[in-house]
């Protein structure tokens, strides 16, 4: 079936499409791990479909990409130093089957030596049946952020910008983060911080989030300014909305160019009536993440998370011992379906919000996180309830047959 | 020729599309003889192609074995534009069937030589061994394709200035500028469609009534080229009423009455897809049929 003009074509049918921010019945054709365009298949390459796909009257759509995710499946990325590749690799193919065919993978605030062992690791790498998931590259968030607002960061690892652009070099490696980051979580108001941002964005071309942050809304305003364009699980580890100074939480009703910002919605990190407030102020602007941990997919037990011990019980994530929400263990198909559920927002919206919008963020809609002509081939199927019923990789199916990974416990 | 009338457009269209699908699956077509089709774009064709592929899906008709010729195409339009008759096929036909690709045929508006590729389109029609069934419709002014008003009876595929009426009429699809619209277009000529073993034209609406009137019941005129169907052996007209508001009542009538005489006095399965009756009807088994003896009003039940 492969020739002169390409190899196999591929075509969806049966299905109702997202495209163009609609659900269409339309049908989609891929060849070559890309979407193409069939009229130019018809009357350039003279060719019709090969293989096709009854979708049974399921949405199609991009596959999900997830922006901030710790680990999954036992394994951790800040703390599976040793095994980092091993990390990457099962998590990757363990995310692909639940229909997220591209991530960030995330590390908490580190010592250098950290960054310095997993940083190269965790850089972008193309998605496939055989390696899972799309890496995007890294999301860095801290050290550099506030000790007030550390969540479950470890203390000791914080620190500041005062000494500017070198300050990253020392803890990260600048031409590191150049080569493997896709976006930094930094704390605007730490010390050099506003002013490194701009710098640091010149230096590295890597996108800046703001998160794990006290910042007033002036200070986040700056930043904004400075180049940031993403705001860090919202709501979670940041000054809490005040009418007189709404802070980092402020920028949703920013003028001009507003922030895109990540929105955990396991219904425990964010209650439903914030997100469905957020969502109502800026509903282009919300990536759904999962920041999910290496409990992610294991049966309830303690793990560690970073260089701390957490506990995983019935859905929730606590530090051993506090209160205080260590992380979130839920897929991002369930983000979509409770974000849908919690705000109202319309099959399109929430589709998009874990889709398109990531990758508007980290500046890749042309060809990840949308179904257009050119695209990558990132496709799944889900049922109208959204639940994930065949997903694609580069034009490839991932099944249970043929993605193998384990989980570290 | 036949002129079967319809409530409205949509009966029209399912009336067209019923035909076609019956013609295809009576002519058996197979590789070596495939069922040519010379297909339109318009609004009305739409709703025939919608369908068409209606039937295909319910596995009522197979296009495997037909090769199709569009009647026209904008010059200079690229073929990626939404507005371009390749873009519209695709659209409403082709992307839903199982026709081959390479059983497609459409005229190059971007080609370098305009007038070497009408020569290639009309040598491809005669090398497949000529149009079986060719669909049209007609514009306000009674042209087929884009023969405007004055191109020859006898014309062959080529390169036509579009009328300014038809400009007019097309510039709804270009987001209401006239300056949008293609002036130039390639179209198969007049004799193209003479050519062709049978000719069927839909034409629906009050706006096409003079054009259908003139074409029918006025001499054949290069004004009004869609009249030389008065000409073609085996041509059928299937419009809706409003179609119908500017000929005489007699016509109408006429034209509506033989649909009657055949359901009462023939009979439905003895009459061909293509008018050709095999024997009259006769509700009476001992009735005098045997005996040769015609009732006389059946006498003048050929049409053609």
């Amino acid at each position: 079936m492969a020739s002169a003009t390409g190899g196999v074509i591929t075509q969806f049918y049966n299905c109702v499409v997202l495209k163009n921010h609609k659900l269409v019945d339309d049908y989609v054709y891929v060849q070559d791990g890309k979407i193409i365009d069939p009229a130019k298949m018809f009357f350039d390459s003279r060719r019709a479909a090969d293989v096709r796909i009854d979708c049974q009257g399921g949405i199609v759509a991009p596959g999900y990409i997830d922006v901030q995710i710790n680990g999954a499946f036992g394994y951790d990325f800040s703390n599976d130093t040793d095994i980092i590749d091993e990390a990457v690799d099962n998590v990757s193919k363990g995310l692909l089957l639940q229909g997220c065919t591209a991530f960030c993978p995330t590390t908490v605030s580190s010592r250098p030596e950290v960054y310095a062992r997993v940083l190269d690791h965790l850089g972008p790498r193309a998605g496939s049946v055989e390696r899972g998931a799309e890496v995007l590259g890294a999301h860095i968030e801290g050290p550099f952020i506030s000790p007030q607002k550390k969540g479950a960061h470890e203390l000791a690892t914080l620190r500041t910008a005062a000494g500017g652009l070198a300050a990253f070099d020392e803890c990260y490696g600048l031409d590191r983060l150049r080569q493997n980051a896709a976006y930094v979580t930094v704390a605007p108001e730490v010390a050099g911080m506003l002013d490194a941002i701009p710098r640091l964005i010149e230096a590295t071309g890597i996108r800046v989030a703001a998160g794990h942050s006290n910042a007033t809304t002036a200070e986040a305003t700056q930043a904004l300014a400075g180049g940031a364009s993403m705001i860090t699980h919202l709501f979670n580890a940041m000054h809490p909305f005040h009418q007189r100074d709404p802070g980092v939480i402020g920028l949703l009703g920013a003028e001009g160019v507003r922030p895109f910002y990540g929105i955990i919605c396991d219904g425990v990190h964010v209650h439903p009536h914030s997100v469905m407030i957020a969502y109502r102020a800026h509903p282009d602007g919300a990536c759904l993440v999962t920041d999910a941990m290496a409990a992610q997919s294991l049966p309830n037990g303690v793990y560690k998370l970073g260089e701390m011990d957490v506990d995983v019980h019935d859905g929730n994530v606590y530090i051993q011992g506090t209160n205080t929400i260590a992380g979130a263990v839920i897929t991002l198909a369930e983000c979509v379906r409770n974000f849908a559920r919690f705000t109202g927002a319309s099959t399109v919206e929430a589709l998009e919000s874990a889709t398109l919008h990531p990758a508007q963020m980290l500046g890749i809609a042309s060809r990840k996180g949308v179904l257009s002509y050119g695209a990558d081939a990132d496709i799944i199927v889900l049922d109208h309830d959204l639940n994930v019923q065949r997903v694609f990789v580069a034009g490839k199916e991932a099944t249970r047959e043929n993605v193998i990974y384990k989980n570290k416990v | 020729m036949r002129l079967i009338i319809r409530d409205d457009p949509k009966a029209v269209a399912y009336y067209t599309a019923n035909y076609v699908r019956q013609r295809i699956n009576e002519f058996k077509p197979t590789r070596k003889r495939p069922f040519v089709l010379g297909l339109p774009t318009g609004s009305t064709p739409v709703e025939v192609y919608w369908h068409l592929v209606d039937y295909y899906k319910r596995g009522e008709v197979s296009f495997r074995h037909v090769i199709t010729f569009s009647m026209d195409e904008y010059v200079g339009l690229p073929r990626s534009h939404p507005e371009s008759y390749c873009a519209f096929m695709h659209r409403h036909l082709y992307d839903h069937i199982n026709l081959r690709p390479e059983n497609v045929h459409m005229l190059d508006g971007n080609a370098d030589d305009l007038a070497a590729e009408c020569q290639r389109y009309e040598d491809k029609i005669k090398e497949v061994g000529g149009i079986e069934l060719f669909l049209g419709g007609i514009g306000p002014d009674g042209h087929i394709a884009f023969n405007e008003p004055g191109s020859s009876l006898e014309s062959v595929t080529r390169v036509k200035t579009l009328a300014y009426e038809t400009v007019l009429a097309n510039a709804r699809f270009f987001g209401g500028d006239v300056n949008k619209v293609p002036k130039l277009a390639l179209t198969v000529g007049v004799g193209t469609v003479r050519a062709a073993r049978e000719v069927l034209l839909i034409i629906t609406g009050a706006h096409k009534a003079v054009a259908l009137a003139k074409c029918i019941e006025e001499g054949v005129n290069h004004m009004w080229t869609v009249s030389v169907v008065q000409l073609h052996p085996s041509a059928m007209i299937v419009c809706d009423e409003d179609a119908t508001l500017e000929l005489h009542v007699k016509t109408v009538r006429y034209f509506k009455s033989i649909e009657q005489v055949q359901e009462q006095l023939i009979g439905r399965q003895h009459i061909g897809l293509k008018g050709s009756i095999s024997k009259l009807a006769s509700s009476d088994p001992a009735d005098s049929f045997g005996s040769g003896v015609l009732p006389p009003a059946a006498a003048t039940a050929s049409k053609d």
